[in-house]
């Protein structure tokens, strides 16, 4: 089981989903908060819908107002980088370069793209950490003294 | 709080932990920290790992809010890390109420890390700017920031309170600061200051009694002024304490002023060693001396340059004095082949204009002097020519100039060598290659090559302003000063001729000088000649950077010949040649060297003022190209703008030269006139 856990943790960073970030929010996991990552992770994705939501919002405007569009995603790439989403990172950099350049439809498309990957993540980190708990406990009892 | 929540990983310690005053033992440990940003996850995740780190961590999602906690515990926090982008403050601004109200060490975050925003976060003050995502290891070190402000405000006090620290003071730390800050504002006022006023990069100079003591550098104004006061309450009342009362100059204090005194009495003293040192006034100040000192080839010169050389070579580095400047450039040219020379071109500048005053007698030393004039400053030209005409003098401007044939001799060879130095020089030394060359003559003629050839770009500077000073534009060269004043022929003109630098403003001193000095120099000239072309080779070996100078090179050379006679003796040459004017004739010939790029056999035309006008081309042609040169040349008398200009550049040459110089003083010493 733990094996499988770590398998699947591996894929997601072999598949570029997460990075190192992901893995200092790790130790930063302990016994007094054994399901830290999980919390930030879902803390994020609570917060984060707020901002995707305000981007939509802005991305509907015409013509686009590309710096409020690039502090909006200046805030998100900050979040995402700091749980370690490692792909949704990426598009935001994406898009903040078409903001940078003034490019609506790169900045559209960019963003499709980048909620997918905001999704596809989403999905995975869940699958994950489920797991995680179900072997958790197991694993606490392993490692306590 | 968090303690015991992270206790429970930390099985050991967490009991001295727990026991609350645990934090001082154990920094830094319990390390009170205030996090502000907007992003909840990167709040959390930030007071997770500050936990980690066993601070105490309170968080913040608003600046507003952060504010008001930290007015509310004014020593409730140690540290705050702050993000730079929040919707209702900059981050920035926070940080700066913060450094004003609190004065707490506050830490930069973003995921910006641009180097714009970077700096701006250091412009604003803060002690650090973390790049999102932090990491565990960025914020473990965060006390050290906390550790030094707390050093920085004891050692303030201690210093603005001499020695009563209060730790922990906090109410004192502000006002420490303000102490601290006003007072290094006001050095920094005064240097400031100081360097407008004598244009140098002058040493901060600065009276808190906690720095040591800035150098000061003695600018051509500055030295104007000096000599003025001691003029005024004569040399033998003069003490440092009136000097400086009359000099009225913000932050120079006393012993500045002493030891300012002592190199110009030196310096005279060196002068009266020579025929007619009537150059008092022409005291370079410790820039001449210094670069005098290399040039007084002449035993006589040298040594009294030597002296005064050593002297100002020491004072010089404190003064940096812009002679200096070109001095040092110069004497790691020349230094290693004519001790003699740089001191010479040194003293020429420096003496040039003294010398120029009696070179114009002289002749030879006149060259000297012109070489050197640029580090005279106008006064001292001034004072050249007065002394002009005791030519015996002559040389003595160049200090080292053996009144006499070595003196002719090596202005001569101070001056292609000048010229050939300077042109080579030009391009670095400029000051230098003046001395260098002029500083020769004394020498004697084996020795002017080398040391021309050091010097060259020294002699060859003030060849190049001899021409264009014609006797009376002596004061263009501000070196070639020395020619002027000698009034007589200073065939420094004809040092113009040289391709010198006069850029270096010095050279033309030099040439000046060395023209003047040249007069003696007559017989020299066939060794001159020798030594020009030694020059010559070495003008073109050592043309750098002017591209004139190399022109020039090819006529010194050709010149130097004949044109050596012309530049450097603009005295002699014309002497020779003309038998008469030689200050004009010289000038001319000097100048037709310069003019006449090349042209050996210009030294006809030398004599023509046209070529003077080439010469005063060229050498504003080479001016631009020194560069700084330029300015030397412009007709600014202040021939202490020159030097300062110059020395300003080679500033960093002089500290080498000041050694060389000083070493060759000692050789110089050491020659039997």
């Amino acid at each position: 089981m733990q094996r499988q856990l770590a398998n699947m943790k591996q894929s997601l960073f072999d598949q570029g989903y997460l990075d190192e970030q992901f893995i200092q929010l790790e130790e930063l996991q302990d016994d007094a908060n054994p399901n830290f990552v999980e919390e930030v992770v879902t803390l994020y994705y609570r917060d984060s819908a707020r901002l995707i939501q305000s981007i939509e919002q802005a991305l509907e405007k015409s013509p686009l107002d590309f710096s409020k569009l690039e502090c909006l995603m200046h805030q998100f790439k900050g979040s995402s980088s700091s749980i370690g989403a490692k792909r949704v990172k990426s598009e935001c950099t994406q898009f903040k370069e078409y903001c940078r350049v003034g490019n609506s439809d790169g900045c559209k498309r960019t963003f499709q793209q980048l909620k997918k990957e905001y999704a596809t993540l989403k999905k995975k980190v869940e699958v994950y950490f489920q797991f995680a708990r179900q072997i958790g406990p197991v694993e606490k009892a392993c490692r306590s003294k | 709080m968090n303690l015991g929540v992270n206790s429970k990983s930390v099985t050991t310690s967490s009991a001295s932990w727990k026991s609350g005053d645990a934090v001082s033992d154990q920094f830094p440990a319990g390390l009170r920290v205030l996090v502000v940003d907007d992003d909840p996850t990167c709040l959390r995740i930030l007071e997770k790992m500050l936990r980690n780190c066993r601070y105490k961590v309170t968080t913040c999602g608003r600046a507003e809010v952060a504010l008001k906690l930290l007015r509310d515990n004014k020593d409730g926090f140690d540290v705050v890390i702050s993000d730079v982008h929040m919707p209702d403050m900059d981050g920035f601004k926070l940080l700066e109420r913060v450094g004003l109200e609190m004065d707490l060490p506050v830490i930069m975050m973003s995921a910006d890390d641009s180097k714009s925003v970077v700096m701006k976060g250091v412009t604003h003050g803060a002690c650090d700017y973390l790049i999102k995502p932090v990491r565990m290891e960025a914020l473990k070190n965060i006390w050290q920031h906390v550790v030094r402000k707390k050093k920085n405000e004891w050692k303030e006090k201690d210093t603005e309170q001499s020695g009563s620290v209060e730790e922990g003071d906090r109410q004192q730390k502000p006002t420490d600061d303000a102490d601290y800050s006003s007072s290094a504002n006001e050095g920094n006022w005064r240097n400031s200051r100081k360097r407008k006023e004598e244009e140098d990069d002058g040493d901060d100079k600065d009276d808190s009694s906690t720095l040591k003591k800035p150098r000061v550098v003695w600018s051509v104004e500055l030295h104007q002024q000096f000599v003025t006061a001691v003029n005024q309450l004569g040399i033998d009342k003069a003490v440092p304490k009136k000097i400086l009362e009359l000099m009225n100059v913000p932050g120079l204090t006393r012993e500045n002023v002493a030891s300012h005194l002592q190199k110009y009495r030196l310096y005279l003293r060196r002068l009266s060693g020579q025929p007619q040192n009537g150059l008092g006034n022409s005291f370079l100040g410790p820039q001449d001396t210094g670069f005098g000192s290399i040039s007084s080839l002449n035993s006589l010169d040298l040594q009294a340059y030597a002296s005064s050389g050593q002297i100002p070579a020491q004072s010089l580095a404190s003064i940096q004095a812009a002679a200096l400047g070109r001095v040092t450039n110069k004497s790691g040219i020349s230094v290693p082949i004519v001790d003699q020379r740089n001191i010479f071109s040194f003293d020429n500048p420096n003496i040039r204009f003294l010398d120029g005053q009696q070179h114009h007698s002289n002749g030879k030393q006149v060259n000297l002097l012109h070489g050197i004039p640029t580090n005279m400053d106008s006064k001292q030209l001034a004072a050249l020519h007065q002394s002009g005409q005791p030519f015996g003098n002559n040389m003595h401007v160049n200090v080292h100039s053996p009144s006499g044939q070595s003196n002719s001799l090596l202005t001569q060879m101070v001056q292609p060598q000048s010229r050939t130095q300077m042109l080579n020089e030009v391009g670095g030394n400029q000051v230098l290659n003046f001395p260098s060359s002029v500083g020769q003559p004394g020498l004697s003629q084996p020795i002017p090559g080398s040391v021309f050839s050091r010097y060259g770009i020294d002699n060859v500077r003030p060849l190049t302003y001899t021409s264009l000073s014609q006797p009376s534009s002596v004061v263009e060269f501000s070196r070639s000063q020395g020619m002027e004043l000698s009034g007589n022929s200073i065939p420094l003109t004809s040092n113009s001729g040289i391709p010198s630098y006069t850029s270096k403003g010095t050279l033309q001193e030099e040439v000046n000088s060395e023209i003047k000095g040249s007069r003696g120099f007559l017989p020299n000239f066939d060794a001159f000649n020798e030594l020009n072309q030694n020059r010559t080779d070495n003008w073109d070996l050592q043309n750098v950077g002017s591209s004139i100078e190399t022109p020039q090179h090819s006529n010194v050379q050709g010149r130097l010949d004949v044109a050596p006679s012309i530049l450097v003796q603009p005295v002699f040459a014309s002497d020779h040649r003309n038998g008469h004017i030689r200050t004009t004739s010289v000038n001319k010939a000097a100048f037709s060297a310069a003019t006449s790029l090349g042209n050996g056999t210009n030294f006809g035309q030398q004599l023509t003022p046209s070529h003077a006008d080439n010469s005063l081309r060229i050498k504003t042609e080479r001016l631009p190209d020194m560069g700084f040169q330029s300015s030397l040349f412009p007709d600014h008398l202040g021939q202490e703008d020159l030097m300062s200009t110059l020395l300003k550049q080679p500033q960093e040459g002089l500290a080498p030269v000041e050694n060389e110089f000083g070493f060759d003083e000692y050789q110089l010493d050491n020659l039997p006139v």
